[in-house]
């Protein structure tokens, strides 16, 4: 592939913790990627409205606030509104364990939690975006 | 349905796959732009410049809401800089225009400059294009943080806004050639810092000196407070007002399409020559025999240009 790998990085909900998301955000840049960085506060319609107009390959979405079950399944439900489900979605931050599962059910595709090496997370993207 | 097709209809998914397809040298993006290119020219174009930090984005957040409020569509188009060593970036324009993301009316796209130089990415000219026959009124073009020399946002846009903050230097950088000859529109943004009165002084004495018809206007803004937005908007609808009365704006367009038929005669050439020799191998061979002064840059050059004829 001859172009950059494009990735959206959002904060869903409202939790105003974001350093894990320009961490993020800055290890995919140096890997090469071009990032979209949205910042802080983003409901799923922005979110969605985002990934479209940029045509990203990947939706990153970073939150701490506990609101994951709600908010990562609703992005992919919008994206999926908007045909739009060529994008691959993964999710970090603080997220249990046991809630992982049901996230994958509902479309999300990997979740990375705290201490995992950003390396892991460029390794997944390369392999499993959906578009040549 | 095809893509152009699409795009005529509205569709924003085409329009933005069309735009990455122009990013990626897509030869398809290309044709369709050949078919659709007598729908384009009908947007106002705005180019916004000015150093990094000066509040680019929040005023093109600010611009586009005013413009919003008066029932008109909007495109943006935000640059900033790619990486020299790894090609990755980091777009952030969009964290200033969060508001208008779901705003049905207004389509953001951010690019990376991907290795050109000058403010701008080579695919901007084509982003526009997409943009204005998708239906955008107003198209804003918002260069990466300039230094003193990136001026092709002014052979891009109709009206080509400066903006400039308090505390950057003195009046002498005012009077230098380069960007700040190219300002139709001049905003002092952060107007409540110190300072900003005279900056703007420093900004109408170099004006002083210009001996065209349009005398560009300054003016002060707060843009994180919205202050003075509506009066800034007044000055860019002036500008193109005094543009199409006075002919220029089709004396621009003219002289902006034969730049750009310059630029992609260049960039034809270049990717001609690359291809056809497949030199990479040999200049990269000259490059190591020029380093180590066993040949001059100029002899190398002429070989590479002799392999292709």
């Amino acid at each position: 592939m001859d172009r950059p790998i494009r990735v959206l990085v959002a904060k869903p909900g409202l939790d105003g913790h974001d350093r894990g998301a320009k961490v993020i955000a800055r290890a995919l840049r140096d890997a090469g990627m071009e990032v979209i960085y949205t910042g802080l506060r983003q409901t799923p319609e922005q979110i969605v409205n985002a990934t479209i107009q940029e045509d990203v390959d990947v939706v990153a979405m970073s939150i701490l606030s506990g609101a994951h079950n709600t908010l990562l399944p609703k992005v992919v439900e919008l994206l999926k509104a908007e045909k739009a489900d060529d994008v691959l979605v993964i999710g970090g931050g603080v997220i249990p364990d046991d809630d992982i599962p049901f996230l994958k059910e509902k479309g999300i595709a990997e979740i990375f939690t705290p201490g995992t090496p950003t390396s892991v997370t460029i390794d997944f993207i390369r392999a499993n975006i959906k578009r040549k | 349905m095809a893509l152009a097709e699409r795009l005529l209809q509205g569709d924003k998914r085409a329009a933005a796959r069309l735009i990455s397809m122009a990013e990626n040298h897509d030869p398809e993006a290309v044709e369709i732009l050949k078919s659709l290119y007598q729908r384009t020219g009908r947007a106002h174009v705005i180019g916004i410049t000015g150093p990094p930090g000066a509040g680019k984005s929040t005023l093109t957040d600010k611009l586009a809401k005013a413009i919003r409020a008066r029932g008109k569509t909007v495109g943006i188009i935000a640059v900033d800089p790619t990486s020299p060593f790894t090609g990755g970036s980091i777009l952030g324009d969009r964290v200033r225009m969060n508001d208008l993301s779901t705003d049905p009316g207004v389509f953001i796209r951010s690019m990376g400059t991907r290795g050109h130089l000058g403010g701008l990415s080579k695919a901007t000219q084509a982003a526009v294009k997409v943009l204005d026959i998708y239906g955008a009124d107003y198209i804003f073009i918002e260069t990466v943080g300039v230094g003193q020399s990136e001026v092709d946002i002014a052979k891009n846009a109709d009206t080509t806004l400066m903006v400039m903050v308090p505390g950057l230097g003195d009046d002498i950088q005012a009077i230098k050639a380069g960007i700040m000859e190219i300002g139709d529109v001049f905003a002092v943004n952060k107007a409540d810092r110190d300072g900003a009165k005279r900056t703007a002084t420093e900004i109408e004495m170099m004006l002083d000196f210009n001996k065209t018809d349009w005398r560009p206007p300054v003016q002060m803004v707060i843009a994180v407070d919205n202050k003075g937005v509506e009066e800034l908007l007044g000055h860019i609808m002036d500008h193109m007002t005094h543009m199409k009365e006075t002919g220029k704006l089709e004396k621009k367009r003219v002289l902006n399409s034969k730049l750009e038929i310059i630029d992609l005669i260049q960039e034809n050439l270049m990717r001609m020559i690359l291809d056809k020799s497949s030199k990479e191998d040999l200049i990269n061979n000259l490059a190591t025999e020029v380093a180590a002064r066993k040949a001059d840059p100029y002899t190398a050059a002429e070989m590479v240009l002799k392999e292709i004829k």
